[in-house]
């Protein structure tokens, strides 16, 4: 079983990325499982996002303390510490920023990607506040290589009601850009 | 593709499949009140409605009282209805639960179950259908998205059955469940439509046959062996569960196997006693045991009205210990299950008994807290515990 975690905050679009993931995962075969931690959503505030993928059913249903992956949308949320802790030993990050992996010490595989640049380069939300989930994703595939980069773009456009091929081309940027730690 | 995957068509929140659930059984009326986090059930309704996915009327009042009544009206007239809620707008039904129980109508409702206040809290807690117990309802608590489509089709069936007629209410867990999203198996309409025949309720409102409804009955009237009547029905509706299980099986392949799931029970020595969620995330726990050697299994509670008591004595018998989680409490007594579990042993089996009483409000049951469950029945005397609670017991 993979246990993933996703940080995020409002309106950036963790809560979807985590169930677009369990679908992609799901057209390849795979049980999932996807849940929002539910606090008081609010536009800017701190979310976390939990995915499970595995070959057969999935009983646990506690939140997730020992993630495999963390995939961390806002690197801001990284001051706070519940988004490095439980983190298994070969575990890895995959953070939305301009750095490299290598200016992050976090004692595991870290893997960057620029999703701010590639959501407000293709108009997804606003410049003030992009909507970085599907690159994140693209950035996912590459570094984690548990789906596909077609079926998460596949996934990608069933779940986006709107721009969809914008989402698409988010995800194949991202793929191609992430820098691998 | 793996196989055991491929029985699922796709991946959805358990308040999804619940409508979905909902529309297969070709409900025709619906009146609701939203509340978190039951609304995306009646958001989804109400969408297929708008769309004409679905032939059903339906109403949005003012209160959860007021939805009651409406369904309790228009099931009399003989109209397959529904309504869900949650939490404090169960509370807010209560008399007319009994209302709708005592007219003998077989309405079935989704409850998510959610905490009552204070403090406000919108998370997992089955304290809000705990206190429903003897509404005069039957109650289901669900552990995954797929039970929660099943069981509204099996639901229909068992409470609309001739010998039945009582209303039922199936349960999902706040979030754990209604906001959780995982694969489902939606079975085809026909399959629903030969397995879930039309309501025929026989006493339905009728101009050609006036009729009184709930009416006055004084201490010698029938008012008395008209409860007993139902209390009978209870008892019945055992059998007919059991039966419409087996058939559910045989229509989808899924089986439910009546009012309890017994897992890896065969040769326990320790069980534990669960419902909803809890009883999956047991599973897990009981599974990974099982892979050190230890002989545990679970026992999972699918209807607590009416209530299992012959399935847990048998499943019982022999154990070195038995422990019941609780996620709502009998203030002064810990567990509601507990307490009921307790009930059905005394006096025929003397198993030790453990209560637990775990996660209230949402509290996060994680794996631990299951360990140490198990740790208490090996090492402490049988009774009553509180898990993962601040200040200690």
């Amino acid at each position: 079983m993979i246990e993933i975690r996703f940080h995020g905050r409002g309106g950036q679009g963790a809560v979807t990325a985590s169930k677009i993931l369990a679908l992609a995962a799901f057209e390849e075969g795979k049980y999932v499982i996807s849940f929002p931690f539910f606090g008081t959503e609010r536009r800017g505030a701190p979310v976390t996002a939990f995915t499970r993928i595995d070959d057969g059913p999935i009983f646990i249903k506690t939140q997730i303390y020992n993630p495999d992956i963390v995939v961390i949308l806002d690197p801001y949320v990284l001051k706070t510490g519940d988004v490095t802790s439980g983190v298994r030993d070969d575990g890895m990050f995959i953070i939305n920023t301009g750095k490299d992996p290598e200016e992050f010490n976090l004692n595991r595989k870290t893997m960057t990607v620029d999703a701010t640049s590639i959501a407000v380069s293709l108009g997804l939300g606003s410049r003030a506040n992009p909507i970085v989930n599907t690159a994140m994703l693209g950035a996912f595939a590459k570094a984690t290589g548990l789906v596909s980069l077609e079926t998460v773009v596949n996934a990608t456009k069933e779940s986006s009601p709107r721009k969809p091929s914008e989402n698409a081309m988010a995800v194949e940027q991202a793929f191609q850009s992430v820098r691998m730690g | 593709m793996n196989r055991t995957v491929q029985k699922y068509n796709t991946i959805m929140t358990g308040n999804e499949a619940v409508a979905v659930g909902v529309k297969l059984s070709r409900v025709r009326f619906i009146s609701a009140y939203p509340i978190t986090p039951q609304t995306t059930i009646v958001e989804k309704l109400a969408q297929m409605v708008a769309d004409r996915e679905l032939n059903s009327r339906y109403v949005e009042v003012e209160s959860e009282h007021s939805a009651m009544a409406s369904v309790m009206a228009s099931e009399l007239t003989g109209i397959r209805s529904y309504t869900a809620t949650s939490s404090h707008g169960l509370l807010y039904m209560h008399e007319m639960l009994h209302w709708v129980a005592g007219q003998r109508l077989p309405v079935v409702m989704s409850v998510v179950n959610r905490a009552i206040g204070p403090p406000w809290n919108i998370w997992s807690d089955q304290s809000d259908t705990m206190s429903q117990k003897d509404t005069g309802w039957m109650q289901v608590y669900c552990e995954s998205n797929q039970e929660a489509l099943d069981t509204i089709i099996m639901g229909y069936k068992i409470a609309e059955n001739s010998d039945i007629l009582l209303p039922l209410m199936s349960m999902e867990d706040a979030f754990v469940l209604s906001h959780t999203t995982e694969p489902v198996n939606i079975p085809e309409q026909k399959v629903v439509d030969d397995f879930l025949p039309e309501l025929d309720l026989s006493f339905r409102i009728d101009t050609d046959r006036p009729m009184g409804y709930g009416s006055y009955s004084p201490p010698d009237g029938p008012f008395m062996e008209l409860k007993k009547d139902m209390h009978d029905s209870m008892e019945k509706s055992r059998k007919v569960i059991r039966k419409v299980t087996e058939e559910f099986a045989e229509a989808t392949g899924r089986d439910y196997s009546g009012l309890v799931e017994e897992y890896l029970m065969d040769d326990a020595e320790y069980a534990l006693i669960a419902s909803g969620s809890l009883a999956s995330t047991g599973k897990y726990v009981v599974q990974k045991m099982r892979e050190k050697g230890l002989k545990v299994g679970l026992l999972r509670i699918r209807f607590f009205r009416p209530f299992p008591g012959e399935e847990i004595r048998k499943a019982v018998k022999g154990l070195k210990g038995v422990g019941v989680i609780d996620r709502s409490l009998a203030f002064g007594e810990k567990g509601n299950t507990y307490l009921e579990v307790a009930g059905s042993l005394y006096g025929k089996r003397d198993t030790p008994l453990y209560g637990f009483v775990a996660g209230l409000g949402g509290r996060d049951v994680k794996i631990e807290d299951f360990e140490e469950m198990m740790s208490i029945m090996k090492n402490r005397e049988p009774g009553s515990y509180w898990i993962n609670v601040r200040g200690g017991e």
